[in-house]
C-alpha cells in the first residue's frame, strides 16, 4: 500500500499547503515538522509559480515573496531530501505545469521521486493532458493527483476511474482562497466518485476553519488547507511556525475528531 | 484514453484547470456547430461589412515604394476597421457565437486596450454586461482606451499582480472565467490559450488573408511574394497568413517585439528568445528562466508586450513555413514616424514592428517583387507614449 493510502486509512485526512519559500527555506522546514507533530497526515508542499492562475490572491502573494527569495527548484528538492530523514508521512508537490515540464518532465519526475515525494498535483494539467505526466509518474512511483470541480460533473466518473494516490474535490467554482461558506453539494460529487473508486476524496479550496474542515471531511475522506495557512506566513514571516502549528492542530483534531 | 484536443504539432493543448473543461467543451461544441451554419455566417458577414467596414482596403504605398526602390509595397488597412484594429473581427465573432450559447457577459484581457476596446463595443451592439482585465502599467499607458472602454459601459479591472501587463490580465481573466462561468463567455483577444481558442481566433481573423488574396489577384492578377505582419500572441498575422499557407512560393514573415534588444532581458521576442513550455492553457514557446519562471518581458508596444506566442506560429517556425523577426523599439518606432510622414498613415506601434521590418527587407528586393504588410491598428493611442520615447511630453 502507497504511503498516500494509507495517509487515510487510520482516520480522515487532515491536509495543510505550504508554499516552499516562503519566506525562505528555513522556515518551511520547521513549519513543515510543526505540521507533521501537530497531526497532519499528508502535506502539499507548493512550488512557487510566476504566474499561478488557479491561485487566488493569498497564495500568489505567497509565491511572488518565495520567489522574490530567490527561492528554485532545485533548493526545494534539496529540502524534501532533509524533510524524509525524519518525516514518514506523505509529502506532495503542488505546482503548475511549466514548473515541472520546462524542468525536464522526466528529471523532474525522477528527481522528486528520489527525493522522497509520493504524489504531484498539477491544477493547470487535467484530464485531457494528464498523460503527458502520468506514464512518467507511474514509472517513477509517484501518484499524478487528479481533480474534479462543481462543473465537472458527466467527467468525474471519466476522472475518478483512473485517479490515482487521492482524488482533489474542487469545492467551488473560482480560484484558491478562503470563503465563508461552501455551497455546493460536495456529498452528490464525493458519491459519484465512489461508484467508480476506491481512491480516498479530499476536498479543497475555501476552507479555513475546524468547523468547514469537519463538515467537508465527513462528507468525504479528508480536508485540505492552504490560503488560511498561507495567510498565517504573510502575517508572521520566519515567526511563522508556532502560528501554523497551533492552527493545524485546531484543524487536524476538528478532522480527526470524527 | 481521450485524446488531447487542438495541436499544431506539439503546440497547443488544453493546460487549464479542471473547472474549466466543460467550458471549452461547450466553447467548441458550439463552435463546431455555428462554423458552417449559413445563417451565423450571413449575421457575422453583415457584422463585418455593415458593422466593421469591411472588407478593409489593400493599399498600393507608392510613396513607401518609390522611397524605399524595392519590392512593391501594399498595406492591408486594419487600421480602417471600426474601433481602430483588427481586434473587432474575432470579437464580433466570438460575441455573436456567445450570444448563440445563451451568453450574457463577456469578459476579456486586454494590453494596449485594442482588444478591450473592441470587447467593449461588441457588448454594446449586443446588449451584453462586459469587464476588462488591464494591466495597472498598461492602463497608465493607455488611458484613452480605458476611457473608451468605459464609455462603451463596460468595466475595467486594474491588474496590478505580477508585471501588471498583458499577461496578468490573461491570468486574471481566466481566474475570473472559473468563478463564473454559466453566463460568461471568455472572450480571448488573441490565437492563444487553451483549444478551441487558437483555432477560433485564427477562423474569425482569418478574413485578412480571404480578402488580401482576392484583392491582390484583382489587382496584380497574382500573389505577393510575402506577407509581414507583427507577431505578440499573433492573431494579426495568423489572420494575415492564414490563406497563404499552402501557398508555399509566398513568404511569411511574423515580426516580434526585440524592446531594447533580443540581447537584452528587456525583450519580448519569444519565438527569438524563449523556449518550449506551458502556460495559459497551451504549449508554445515563451519567455522563462531556467526553472520555468514566466519573465517580465518589456516592449514599448503594450500590445505585443507578452512572453509567449500563439500555438500555430509555433508550429509554423518549427516547419519552416514561416519566419520570425525581431524588431527593437527604436526600429519599430523610427517605422511609425516614417509612415506617417511618407504615406499621411500614422499606424500602431504593434503594426510599426511590421513596417520597420518592411523598410529593411523590401530594398533587397527586385522592384518586381511585391510584399503586403498588414497595418493592424491606427496609431492614435501610441502618439503620448512614442512623443515621450522622442523625449517630448504631451497630454491628450
Amino acid at each position: 500500500m502507497s504511503r498516500i493510502s494509507q495517509a487515510f486509512q487510520k482516520h480522515k485526512a487532515f491536509i495543510p499547503f505550504i508554499t516552499c519559500g516562503d519566506p525562505d527555506l528555513l522556515t518551511t522546514e520547521k513549519t513543515v515538522h510543526a505540521m507533521v507533530e501537530a497531526g497532519a497526515d499528508l502535506i502539499e508542499l507548493g512550488i512557487p509559480f510566476s504566474d499561478p492562475t488557479a491561485e487566488g490572491p493569498v497564495i500568489m502573494a505567497a509565491d511572488e515573496r518565495a520567489l522574490a527569495g530567490g527561492v528554485t527548484t532545485d533548493q526545494i528538492f534539496d529540502l524534501v531530501v532533509r524533510l524524509r530523514q525524519d518525516i514518514t508521512i506523505p509529502l506532495v508537490f503542488m505546482t503548475y505545469a511549466n514548473v515541472a515540464y520546462s524542468y525536464g518532465s522526466e528529471r523532474f519526475i525522477s528527481k522528486a521521486a528520489e527525493a522522497g515525494i509520493d504524489g504531484l498535483i498539477l491544477p493547470d494539467v487535467p484530464f485531457e493532458e494528464k498523460h503527458e505526466f502520468s506514464d512518467l509518474c507511474g514509472q517513477y512511483g509517484i501518484d499524478l493527483i487528479s481533480m474534479i470541480a462543481p462543473t465537472s460533473e458527466d467527467r468525474i466518473s471519466l476522472i475518478a476511474r483512473e485517479a490515482k494516490g487521492f482524488l482533489y474535490v474542487v469545492s467551488s467554482l473560482g480560484v484558491t482562497g478562503v470563503r465563508s461558506s461552501i455551497t455546493t453539494d460536495i456529498g452528490a460529487m464525493i458519491r459519484l466518485v465512489k461508484v467508480s473508486t476506491d481512491v480516498p476524496c479530499a476536498v479543497g479550496f475555501g476552507i479555513s476553519t475546524p468547523e468547514q474542515a469537519k463538515a467537508m471531511a465527513e462528507l468525504s475522506d479528508g480536508a485540505i488547507v492552504g490560503s488560511a495557512i498561507e495567510k498565517l506566513l504573510a502575517q508572521y514571516g520566519t515567526e511563522a511556525v508556532e502560528p501554523v502549528g497551533n492552527y493545524v492542530k485546531s484543524m487536524a483534531d476538528a478532522v480527526h475528531s470524527i | 484514453m481521450s485524446e488531447s484536443r487542438g495541436r499544431f504539432g506539439v503546440h497547443g493543448g488544453q493546460y487549464i484547470p479542471e473547472t474549466l473543461m466543460n467550458a471549452v467543451i461547450e466553447l467548441e461544441e458550439a463552435y463546431n456547430t455555428y462554423k458552417d451554419d449559413p445563417q451565423f455566417n450571413e449575421e457575422l458577414t453583415t457584422l463585418f461589412n455593415e458593422y466593421a467596414g469591411r472588407p478593409s482596403r489593400l493599399y498600393y504605398a507608392e510613396r513607401m515604394t518609390n522611397d524605399l526602390g524595392g519590392a512593391k509595397i501594399y498595406l492591408k488597412r486594419e487600421d480602417l476597421n471600426h474601433t481602430g484594429a483588427h481586434k473587432i473581427n474575432n470579437v464580433l465573432g466570438q460575441a455573436l457565437l456567445a450570444k448563440k450559447m445563451g451568453k450574457t457577459r463577456l469578459i476579456a484581457e486586454t494590453g494596449a486596450g485594442q482588444h478591450g476596446v473592441a470587447t467593449a463595443t461588441a457588448a454594446a451592439l449586443f446588449g451584453m454586461e462586459c469587464v476588462v482585465f488591464m494591466g495597472k502599467e498598461d492602463i497608465e499607458r493607455q488611458a484613452l482606451n480605458v476611457y473608451k472602454m468605459k464609455l462603451l459601459g463596460s468595466d475595467v479591472v486594474s491588474v496590478d499582480t505580477g508585471t501588471g501587463t498583458l499577461k496578468d490580465a490573461v491570468s486574471q481573466a481566466m481566474r475570473e472565467w472559473t468563478s463564473r462561468i454559466s453566463d460568461t463567455h471568455y472572450c480571448l483577444g488573441s490565437v492563444m490559450g487553451p483549444h478551441p481558442f487558437p483555432t477560433i481566433v485564427r477562423d474569425f481573423q482569418a478574413v485578412i488573408s480571404k480578402e488580401i488574396k482576392a484583392q491582390m489577384l484583382e489587382k496584380e492578377g497574382r500573389l505577393p511574394d510575402a506577407v509581414l505582419a507583427c507577431v505578440g500572441g499573433g492573431s494579426n498575422a495568423i489572420g494575415s497568413f492564414y490563406h497563404f499557407i499552402e501557398d508555399e512560393q509566398v513568404k511569411l514573415i511574423g515580426c516580434e517585439a526585440a524592446g531594447r534588444g533580443i540581447d537584452t532581458f528587456e525583450t519580448a521576442a519569444t519565438i527569438n528568445t524563449g523556449r518550449l513550455g506551458i502556460f495559459h492553457g497551451m504549449k508554445s514557446y515563451f519567455c522563462q528562466d531556467e526553472f520555468g519562471q514566466i519573465a517580465p518581458v518589456y516592449s514599448i508596444s503594450a500590445g505585443l508586450d507578452y512572453p509567449g506566442v500563439g500555438p500555430e506560429h509555433a508550429w509554423l517556425y518549427d516547419i519552416g513555413r514561416a519566419q520570425y523577426v525581431a524588431i527593437t523599439d527604436e526600429e519599430a518606432v523610427n517605422a511609425f514616424e516614417y509612415l506617417s510622414r511618407i504615406e499621411g498613415i500614422i499606424p500602431a506601434i504593434e503594426s510599426s514592428h511590421a513596417l520597420a521590418y518592411a523598410m529593411k527587407y523590401a530594398p533587397t528586393l527586385d522592384k518586381d517583387k511585391i510584399i503586403v504588410v498588414t497595418v493592424s491598428g491606427r496609431g492614435d493611442k501610441d502618439c503620448v507614449s512614442v512623443a515621450r520615447y522622442r523625449g517630448e511630453e504631451i497630454s491628450e
